[in-house]
């Protein structure tokens, strides 16, 4: 059945016990998100030090209200990207954008996504790719907020 | 053009083709006519279809009398002598009459829209352009000091329009509160509506809480200070009989898609003096009286809203919705849809953790039933009732405004009609239990 393949136990413990959860400061930059088909919402925190794409990423902290696989993919996000170098963290994004639009064709890497390979099941649910998307979306657009080259998408 | 009689075999029908039978439907022999009904979805699942308020399936009958339509009689309509131009003109002004019946108004009264949104916006618009226009538009002028009256229950659709109104004239939006059970808050009628009030916009049925609003009682007041009373009716006049004319309303919109009919087409009502005033909101082929370089005056309703090449099989098989909702009978559509509504919150109530966002008396309410499961999104929740085959909306419904009042982001909502069997309200409580069992949040699973 692919109800179980969408929602991995990986997914269910993220959202039960998420990691990272709560909005910290210092930040250098924040964003909030909102899938206006839903109404899911959240608002995600960066804390960088150093400068450009050669900064590290301190902290990422976020809040919100959403369904098991926004809450869970972001804190999956926060695993991946923290304590990181940007360029890298960037990579991931962009790995993570391609494994949820991908329809289900793309195979992750477990080297590069970690947990988020569990997530390829949700890109069978071309309704549910904004909601694994939405803190990665909050995540891209607060560090192009504070990082010239960083384009908002 | 005639349009093939609704296959409800075995139902007695008065010569008007309108029904006053009292007898049950016959849901077998109606769902028989609607093809869709017989897929199956998510590896071989029967397909449970409750979402019909946010649109319709379609009957074999509509989509015929599209196809037929296209087939025979296809041409540009009010353009043209030719005699496919006669007949397409013929289809579409005899389904606008059969339309306006169906609504207790008179055919000129009837405007077509691409949907019931622009119905709306057509209505807010031309009050914008009276701004601009001749004496005859004066009452449709807003500016400074003059309101809106709106509710916290309206879909955005009959929100957005009137916010941008207020923003562009200058005038204050206000509106009536929603009470914790879900019903239209009129305790401030008087003070709300005043003589400063121009509209007064509300829906008859709520898309989310199913409430049916009191319409009498904001009708004589919206009239008595001199307010113009606009309805959106896009929940109400597929499922139960409406008499625009007899509830007194100045405008009302509704849309095809809703009721059988096909998407990109949707009506507007407005009482024939207020549209013979009323300025064009769009402008452009069809709806002119003369036409030179320097200025044009414009053609009488309903053509003067209707600028452009209209959608023409749209229409026609609107009127084959209404023919088919027709002899079926309004008032045994609504009966049934009450039967459905009454064992939904029947048996949504009886399990532990969810809760009806909406009133749980069926009383002045119709057949749209949201509610919230405990420890559950609404998004997850329909996943696992959607891998049952059990089709839901989930989300604000496009009433972003009326969820904060009832305190939660989202919601999970079952809407019915008259293909729906009362088996697949049971289907539905099942799909509930399932998905409080696939993410262990049953009391009993601990």
């Amino acid at each position: 059945m692919q109800l179980e393949q969408m929602y991995q136990e990986i997914i269910l413990d993220h959202y039960r016990n998420p990691h990272r959860h709560g909005l910290r400061e210092p930040f250098d930059a924040e964003s909030f998100q909102v899938n206006p088909t839903c109404g899911d919402e959240v608002t995600l925190r960066v804390r960088l030090t150093g400068s450009g794409t050669e900064a590290t990423v301190e902290d990422v902290s976020y809040s919100g209200q959403g369904c098991s696989i926004s809450q869970a993919a972001t804190s999956v996000l926060t695993d991946l990207v923290v304590g990181r170098p940007l360029r890298e963290a960037l990579d991931k994004q962009a790995a993570f954008t391609e494994l949820m639009e991908g329809r289900g064709q793309v195979e992750p890497d477990e080297d590069v996504l970690e947990d988020g390979v569990a997530f390829a099941g949700v890109a069978k649910y071309p309704m549910r790719v904004k909601c694994a998307l939405l803190g990665w979306m909050a995540f891209r657009d607060a560090v192009s907020r504070v990082v010239d080259e960083v384009g908002a998408s | 053009m005639t349009v093939e009689p609704p296959g409800v075999r075995g139902q007695d029908t008065a010569q008007t083709g309108v029904s006053t039978t009292t007898a049950p439907l016959d849901v077998a022999a109606i769902r028989a006519d609607f093809p869709i009904l017989q897929r199956t979805v998510r590896d071989g699942r029967r397909l449970v279809y409750l979402d019909s308020g946010a649109t319709s399936q379609r009957p074999r009958q509509v989509l015929d009398a599209e196809r037929s339509f296209l087939e025979t009689s296809n041409a540009a309509v009010h353009r043209g002598a030719h005699q496919l131009a006669e007949e397409a003109t013929d289809a579409y002004e005899g389904a606008r009459a059969r339309i306006a019946r169906f609504v207790g108004v008179n055919t000129d009264e009837i405007v077509f829209t691409k949907n019931a949104t622009e119905g709306v916006n057509l209505v807010a618009y031309a009050m914008s352009n009276a701004a601009t226009s001749g004496p005859e538009a004066e009452r449709f002028r807003l500016g400074p000091g003059d309101e809106v009256v709106v509710s916290e229950m309206e879909h955005h659709a009959n929100l957005v329009p009137w916010q941008q109104l207020c923003q562009r004239t200058g005038a204050t939006l206000r509106w009536f509160g929603v009470t914790d059970e879900g019903r239209l808050d009129l305790s401030e009628l008087d003070t709300l509506v005043h003589e400063r009030t121009r509209v007064v916009a509300v829906t008859h049925q709520s898309n989310v809480l199913g409430t049916v609003n009191p319409l009498e009682s904001i009708v004589r007041r919206a009239h008595e200070v001199g307010a113009l009373v606009v309805l959106d009716a896009c929940q109400s006049v597929p499922h139960g009989p409406v008499d625009f004319a007899g509830l007194g309303v100045d405008f009302a919109v509704f849309s095809g898609h809703k009721m059988l009919g096909p998407s990109g087409i949707g009506v507007l009502y407005g009482r024939h003096e207020l549209l013979r005033a009323m300025p064009p909101f769009l402008t452009g082929g069809s709806m002119i009286e003369l036409v030179h370089m320097e200025h044009s005056t414009f053609a009488e309703p309903p053509q003067r809203f209707e600028a452009g090449v209209p959608m023409t099989s749209q229409v026609v098989g609107l009127g084959a919705a209404v023919d088919y909702l027709s002899v079926v009978g309004m008032e045994r559509i609504a009966r049934h849809e009450h039967q459905l509504v009454e064992r939904a919150l029947r048996e949504l109530s009886a399990i532990e953790g969810v809760r009806v966002v909406g009133p749980t008396e069926t009383e002045q309410r119709g057949g749209a039933v949201s509610f919230v499961i405990d420890g559950i999104h609404p998004h997850d929740a329909s996943q696992v009732m959607d891998d049952q085959g059990v089709e839901v909306r989930v989300g604000h419904h496009c009433a972003w405004p009326l969820h904060r009042r009832m305190g939660v982001p989202a919601t999970i909502r079952a809407s019915f009609y008259l293909y729906n069997e009362l088996d697949e309200v049971t289907a539905l409580a099942d799909a509930v239990r399932e998905a409080q069992r696939f993410f262990a949040v049953t009391p009993t699973a601990g």
